[in-house]
């Protein structure tokens, strides 16, 4: 029962953290630049005004386009709850393995597009057609960069991946597990709509991935979908962060392990904020053609992972 | 002047060439009439033969003076400076002119625009669709006749006719007339194969403002407020067009002084704006930090112009027959100009050595120079696309012909160039901007203008940060305005635009468009 209340309590530290993320990101991405930058804690705001907002609903659209606001921010928290976040507890809760984890995803991503094509605007077409593209050529990226660290722990359960890890501090030094990281990286930023592939801060519809699908957006809906997608964020950078360097992570629910994970949690979060922040400064956007060749990079990157983690068994 | 326009004025003089009511008001330039049939002739002889290029058309409503319109066309000799000004008289009961737009391009959107603001139809045009003129205008309505009242406008529902293009998986992108941010409203419609622009055709003309409808009637002396108000980001390119148009026909000369200072306030304009487009094109390809940075030098330049004229868009200062009123230039003025130019040096050599960026920027866009030529573009588009042209120093007004500069010239179209003659341009300017304050001498900075000769046509022209911009100007019997004309370069490299986008892909338009940045209150007046 304890290890329930558990994964719900850290499911709901990651739905209100989520926003924060976003908003530092920004915030850092704004002093490195040069800017002053709005608070981190900017989104929260910003989803307490979408959601006294009415929603404004194209005469065109269907079912599709007001249920995926839910299926969208409904999935997003059902991975949250799956992946490990501040505690790893032994066993799988409901279903957390690798393959939901990446199938929940996916799901989310699907209704989005098909919400972007939904009401009938070239834009959203135009960004459904292009995420459809670019999800085609992540989504392997992740279940495979997965599947290198779940050869490993010789199970695709996420709990047993992090305490293999923690067991065998050995093989996460492997290339293997480097390998794996970088590719999961790299999909973290074109899943998740940051730079290099898609420009998160942009108003020039005609570039845009993520944004031209939700530009239809208004309201409590956007609120949903844009704290969704932090969520979304939040969920990918606790995956780099905890299946590649679980360490702090709380293996036990006593109060003193429980502090030391959300801690270890919180500065990891913080480390790859940074990273993206960094990364985001130093980068321009690809040209839209250019980014399927970074993905391959990112799949050939998680293909070497599990080779070698075959070669150094 | 040189010997060709010497010869070519003795034949005008000596009636071999067909023209008639010759004026010589200053010694680069010929004003004369020219009747509709012997148009065509004029202009061959102008164009073809000596390589002038026609520059300017206007029309004007002296339907209540002399029964007739008429429709002026100011031709330009780029590399000996002179000016060919033939004014056409059009039958008010019968308003038609024959085409020039077969052999110049630019021409045919003149023609455009006065046929759907004046009704003066045009004979033998080649593409006679609309260009001003909405839907919803009614047939009869000709804004700029002096007589036009304003009608009831009713959307009548019938779509523009845009080229349609077919094949399978071809599909339309209607965007616009309504953007994401403050920009202004024009109507873009990509017909696209997966990413890939076939074809692009912009409609513009969404707020038709009556711009030189409201010069009409005033004092010179008060034209010039509107002018500074044409294109928000051209102030001083604009005003100053205007001034030099009213110098012009007042035949005055603005004192020394005054022409160095202007000098130094057309060139702080060219900074701000090329500082600021330099960031904007790096912000195109996600490059924030770049955009951070120029915006932040920017405005280091707007105080700088706020400490100068005590406006940061250096608005109120000049006026027909100099400036308005001295300028005291600080004493740093041009290290400050210096400073904010070096710290921009580092920008940009940042954004050229990431190849993230360089990646963006070249081969997009690309703009040919045959292409360019034949469409007439000006400014930094047409310096990039390898068209030597730059009004200070082919027409050398205010100072610039005692100043020394360079005009940058590259070759690929790209946006790269564009960037890239922005770039050199800044440095250009920073140098102008030193060299005016070395040299300004002191004195009066304003000349009396005293009375302007009625319905004498009068132009002025500049090299604003666009590009070429030319005020054409024409008083009545009470020395009141009769007609305004302008022309903003953007009116001659709007059209370029689709040109240079056919086989980039959608994602790139907004970048191209950056490094185009044309007026959209320029163009549709």
């Amino acid at each position: 029962m304890t290890r329930y209340v558990a994964v719900l309590l850290q499911t709901l530290v990651a739905v209100a953290l989520a926003p924060g993320l976003v908003g530092f990101i920004r915030w850092l991405k704004a002093r490195l630049q040069g800017r002053r930058g709005a608070a981190p804690w900017q989104p929260y705001f910003e989803l307490r005004k979408l959601f006294g907002k009415e929603a404004v609903v194209s005469h065109t659209a269907s079912w599709i386009f007001t249920a995926t606001p839910f299926v969208l921010f409904g999935t997003s928290v059902l991975v949250a709850s799956v992946v490990p976040l501040i505690v790893a507890p032994a066993g799988r809760f409901l279903i957390g393995d690798l393959f939901a984890t990446v199938y929940l995803l996916l799901l989310g991503t699907f209704f989005l597009a098909l919400a972007g094509l939904d009401t009938g605007s070239p834009f959203g077409g135009m960004g459904a057609s292009r995420e459809m593209t670019v999800v085609a050529l992540t989504e392997p990226t992740v279940a495979l960069s997965i599947v290198a660290l779940a050869l490993n722990a010789g199970s695709t359960s996420f709990s047993e991946i992090v305490s293999r890890t923690l067991v065998q501090p050995s093989a996460a030094l492997g290339p293997g597990h480097l390998l794996a990281f970088a590719a999961l990286f790299i999909v973290t930023l074109a899943e998740t709509g940051r730079l290099p592939v898609d420009n998160p801060s942009t108003h020039l519809e005609l570039t845009m991935i993520h944004e031209a699908m939700i530009l239809e957006y208004s309201g409590p809906y956007l609120g949903l979908i844009e704290w969704g997608a932090a969520l979304k964020l939040l969920v990918f950078l606790a995956l780099a962060a905890n299946l590649f360097m679980p360490w702090g992570i709380a293996l036990s629910l006593s109060p003193a392990a429980v502090a030391i994970g959300l801690l270890s949690f919180v500065a990891k979060l913080g480390a790859l904020s940074v990273a993206i922040a960094v990364l985001e400064t130093r980068v321009a956007k690809l040209r839209l053609f250019r980014v399927p060749e970074l993905l391959s990079v990112s799949f050939v990157l998680a293909l070497l992972a599990v080779m070698s983690t075959f070669l150094v068994r | 002047m040189t010997k060709t326009f010497d010869a070519f004025r003795r034949a005008l003089t000596e009636g071999r060439v067909p023209v008639s009511d010759l004026v010589l008001p200053r010694p680069n330039e010929a004003h004369c009439r020219v009747t509709a049939a012997d148009l065509k002739d004029l202009s061959d002889r102008a164009c073809r033969d000596l390589g002038a290029e026609l520059v300017f058309m206007g029309a004007d409503d002296r339907r209540a003076e002399a029964g007739a319109f008429f429709v002026h066309y100011l031709f330009a000799q780029r590399t000996q400076n002179w000016f060919l000004h033939a004014s056409a008289r059009v039958d008010a009961s019968r308003p038609e002119v024959p085409s020039l737009a077969a052999f110049h391009y630019p021409a045919s959107r003149f023609e455009r625009e006065i046929r759907d603001l004046f009704g003066i139809h045009v004979t033998g045009h080649p593409d006679p669709r609309p260009l001003v003129k909405h839907a919803f205008w009614p047939e009869d309505y000709f804004p700029l006749r002096k007589d036009a009242a304003s009608p009831g406008f009713a959307d009548d529902g019938r779509p523009f006719p845009f080229t349609e293009v077919g094949g399978e998986g071809v599909y339309e992108i209607p965007v616009g007339p309504v953007h994401a941010g403050v920009i202004e409203p024009g109507h873009f419609r990509f017909s696209v194969m997966g990413e890939t622009i076939i074809d692009m055709k912009s409609r513009l003309y969404f707020t038709h403002k009556g711009t030189e409808k409201l010069f009409e009637g005033r004092d010179p002396a008060d034209g010039v407020e509107l002018a500074e108000r044409v294109s928000g980001d051209t102030s001083v390119g604009h005003a100053l067009a205007y001034c030099q148009a009213v110098e012009a026909a007042a035949r005055v000369d603005p004192p020394p002084r005054a022409a160095y200072l202007r000098v130094m306030l057309l060139e702080l304009e060219r900074l701000y704006n090329h500082v600021a487009d330099v960031g904007a094109i790096a912000n195109d390809t996600g490059f924030g930090v770049a955009h951070a940075h120029c915006y932040r030098i920017r405005e280091q330049l707007l105080r700088v112009n706020k400490e100068l004229t005590g406006s940061r868009l250096l608005r109120g200062v000049l006026c027909p027959g100099g400036l308005a009123r001295d300028l005291e230039v600080p004493r740093d003025h041009a290290a400050r100009v210096a400073a904010a130019v070096a710290d921009f040096d580092e920008i940009v050599e940042i954004c050229l050595a990431n190849t993230l960026v360089l990646d963006r920027l070249e081969g997009t866009g690309v703009l040919k120079p045959e292409l360019a030529r034949d469409h007439g573009v000006l400014g930094y588009v047409a310096r990039a696309s390898g068209i030597d042209l730059d009004a200070r120093r082919d027409h050398p007004f205010a100072a610039y012909g005692q100043l020394t500069f360079a005009v940058p010239v590259y070759e690929n179209g790209d946006v790269m160039d564009r960037l890239r003659v922005r770039a050199d341009e800044v440095h250009e300017a920073a140098d102008l901007i030193e060299q005016a304050c070395g040299h300004l001498p002191s004195g009066p900075v304003r000349t009396n203008v005293g009375r302007i000769d009625a319905f004498a046509p009068a132009f002025g022209i500049v090299e604003g940060w666009r590009g070429r911009i030319i005020h054409w100007l024409m008083t009545r019997d009470d020395g009141r305005l009769h007609r305004v004309k302008i022309v903003d370069p953007s009116f001659f490299n709007w059209p370029a635009l689709s040109l240079a986008l056919v086989g980039n892909i959608v994602p790139d338009f907004p970048l191209c468009n950056k490094s185009f940045n044309q007026s959209y209150s320029g163009n549709d007046l």
